[in-house]
């Protein structure tokens, strides 16, 4: 299977992406610079951590206006597997992929440790591997993980089980506590913590490698099933 | 030539935690009076002048200057001062 990891000017968790997916998984990756990028031959899209543009105007909100976000679009909308991690979040959210937006932290610090999360759903193409209530644990790196929906928009991501991962002790005030959301359709997942930095014992937990063999099992099962 | 200053803020809905930090703050310098603060941002722009001036700087404030999510805006349109 290969991943591209997509980099932005300010991206800087795309090489534990890269790392996470070609030494960890021993799966294809390549780090594509956002202008040269063609998204078409890869089988996933990996959009990881950073401070694309500075977060300038808004975390995320630059990348989003982006060139390469069509073609991100035109990927998602054939069903191919989106993940975007921490500032990958950011930009999903802005560019519309996903629903809500992204706040300063409730305390206003930037947050830089681990937290247990629960497995809100795995019954998704990311969290398969996982049992349904699991705790993980994952780093957290942000600023701006606050994530922010209106009444009626929690409800839709309730009633439609979007809600992937959810935040045992709520550190940034997140709505519903929510870590982590997919898509209607189910193929784009975007999540403040980063399970690209959880894939080793030796980085403190090894948590992070279910997410990225549930993608790799599902596509070898869905192409199988499409040959 | 005009100037355009677009006024970016959070919806009244959503909680503003700078803008809780600075009341608490300015009460705590002795302005007890100050019983909230919300904190939005200025974005001045440069525009050409063309008939449909307004509209298009709508399209730029739902399209990037503002998140629609979150915040709200309003602008002004100003005769541009020759320096």
């Amino acid at each position: 299977m290969k991943f591209a990891v997509v980099v932005f000017p300010g991206s800087n968790c795309d090489r534990d992406m890269y790392h996470a997916v070609k030494e960890v998984l021993k799966e294809d990756a390549d780090l594509v610079w956002y202008q040269s990028a063609n998204l078409e031959d890869y089988d996933a899209i990996l959009l990881p951590g950073g401070f694309s543009y500075g977060d300038y105007l808004r975390s995320g909100a630059v990348a989003a206006t982006s060139e390469i976000m069509q073609q991100i679009k035109a990927q998602a909308a054939k069903g191919k597997p989106v993940l975007g991690v921490c500032n990958g979040f950011q930009i999903l959210l802005e560019a519309g992929l996903l629903p809500g937006a992204m706040q300063r932290n409730k305390n206003l610090s930037f947050m830089c440790h681990q937290e247990p999360l629960v497995v809100e759903n795995n019954e998704t193409l990311f969290t398969s591997i996982y049992d349904q209530g699991e705790v993980v644990n994952f780093p957290i790196a942000h600023g701006e993980g606050n994530y922010f929906c209106d009444e009626q928009t929690l409800e839709t991501l309730k009633a439609n089980k979007q809600i992937v991962f959810t935040y045992k002790n709520n550190p940034n005030g997140s709505v519903a506590d929510i870590a982590g959301i997919r898509n209607e359709e189910g193929n784009v997942l975007g999540m403040m913590p980063h399970p690209e930095r959880a894939v080793e014992a030796l980085l403190g937990s090894a948590d992070g490698v279910k997410l990225f063999q549930s993608i790799v099992k599902n596509w070898r099962e869905s192409y199988v099933a499409n040959a | 030539m005009k100037n355009v200053i677009v006024n970016v803020t959070l919806k009244s809905g959503v909680l503003d935690p700078q803008g809780k930090a600075i009341q608490e703050s300015l009460n705590s310098l002795g302005y007890k009076e100050v019983q909230q603060a919300r904190v939005g941002k200025s974005i001045n722009l440069q525009v050409e002048e063309g008939s449909n001036l307004e509209e298009r700087v709508r399209e730029m404030c739902d399209k990037l200057l503002a998140n629609p999510v979150i915040e709200e805006y309003s602008f002004v349109v100003e005769e541009a001062v020759r320096s």
